[in-house]
């Protein structure tokens, strides 16, 4: 088991995924921005402006899973001494960072035409702009504490303390009168949203996934290039 | 099974996430007020007093209550327990309509009268196309 933690070991492998991994996603992209914008009909009440939609609430599930996973990894590493969960999570950071500005900018573009203006310090909104500065703050620390073990501890913290801001994200609209609206997609009920624009919702949070992997595999082969630089065979 | 050490460190990465998920709650807790966004027409009639400061409330457009006179709007918002006036002049979004929600920033004047300063159209969460809209409408 711990010898597949080998860095080369796992660079062989992950320095050929990037290829696959770009090619499936250009397939999954094309299908899903043909259904978002061209398919799929406008909606009864804002018309066009609901294709918006497909980009903003995929980048937003892909920012909160990828914070999620890096707190996981985080945590398992600090407890268990696992060097590669760090990183793992350090490579995950980047892309999540990524979504989580499209899903505000989107979400800005959106709320113009429909709520008639650009932002609003509502609960959801406020949470999801805090949850981007954690992403800023444990980039940063990582570029601080660079070379240095406490990056470990440092980082392992971060992810805790934002962490809690991620139920706060998901029930902000439940819990408070927001201009937000509640969540349309609920695993235990009905969704609110007909099948016909279900469909490229879902294809897009495909696509998008494909792509956070792919700048994740970028950044992780880096990471095991610098390892192999030093020297070092064992993480 | 694991090392004292792990056991150790497993208790105290638990021991911060309790103690922050607390004093994160009650922080939230305390600051209820001015987390909400809005207030309902509800919240409004329980006030003990009416505050001189910008507010927001929120809710539903009561059908057949927007009337335009001249550049002045006058609609009734309602939670379906209780109404408030509201007078505005102004442009309105796109979505502001009948039995749609909305939110108003402006000044209470009394318990049921709103002068706004700012219309905000809120979207619900539901999501279809406009024929799927028309057959419901029709059952």
């Amino acid at each position: 088991m711990f010898k597949y933690f080998e860095p080369s070991k796992i660079f062989s492998i992950t320095s050929k995924a990037p290829k696959y991994v770009l090619f499936l996603f250009i397939i999954i992209l094309s299908i899903g921005l043909t259904e978002a914008l061209v398919l799929s009909p406008e909606d009864y009440k804002q018309s066009h402006s609901v294709r918006i939609m497909y980009v903003h609430v995929p980048a937003a599930w892909i920012s909160l899973g990828v914070f999620s996973s890096m707190t996981l990894l985080s945590v398992i590493g600090y407890i268990f001494k696992i060097k590669n969960f760090f990183l793992i999570s350090k490579s995950l950071a980047p892309s999540g960072l990524v979504f989580n500005i499209i899903a505000l900018v989107t979400g800005s573009i959106w709320g113009k035409p429909t709520w008639g203006t650009w932002w609003a310090w509502d609960a959801r909104i406020t949470s999801m702009l805090i949850l981007s500065l954690f992403f800023i703050i444990y980039l940063v620390a990582w570029r601080i504490y660079e070379n240095n073990d406490k990056i470990f501890k440092v980082t392992t913290i971060i992810t805790i303390l934002g962490i809690i801001n991620v139920p706060i994200i998901k029930y902000s609209v439940d819990w408070w009168n927001t201009l937000h609206q509640p969540a349309s997609i609920n695993i235990l009920s009905k969704s609110s949203i007909h099948i016909s624009m279900l469909f490229p919702l879902i294809i897009m949070t495909a696509a998008f996934a494909l792509f956070s992997l792919l700048i994740f595999l970028m950044k992780y082969n880096t990471e095991l290039i610098k390892i192999k630089n030093k020297g070092l065979d064992r993480l | 099974m694991y090392g004292r050490k792990v056991k150790l460190r497993f208790f105290f990465v638990s021991l911060i996430l309790i103690t922050v998920v607390l004093s994160v709650f009650l922080i939230i807790k305390s600051l209820e007020e001015n987390v909400v966004f809005f207030k309902s027409p509800t919240e409004i009639k329980a006030l003990s007093e009416i505050d001189e400061k910008k507010i927001r409330i929120g809710g539903m457009v009561k059908k057949d209550s927007i009337s335009i006179i001249s550049k002045e709007i006058n609609f009734i918002v309602t939670d379906f327990k209780n109404e408030i006036n509201v007078v505005y002049s102004g442009v309105v979004p796109n979505l502001f309509s009948e039995e749609k929600g909305v939110v108003a920033e402006g000044y209470l004047k009394d318990k049921n009268f709103f002068l706004a300063t700012k219309i905000l159209a809120k979207h619900d969460e539901n999501y279809m196309p406009p024929e799927v809209k028309a057959a419901i409408e029709e059952n």
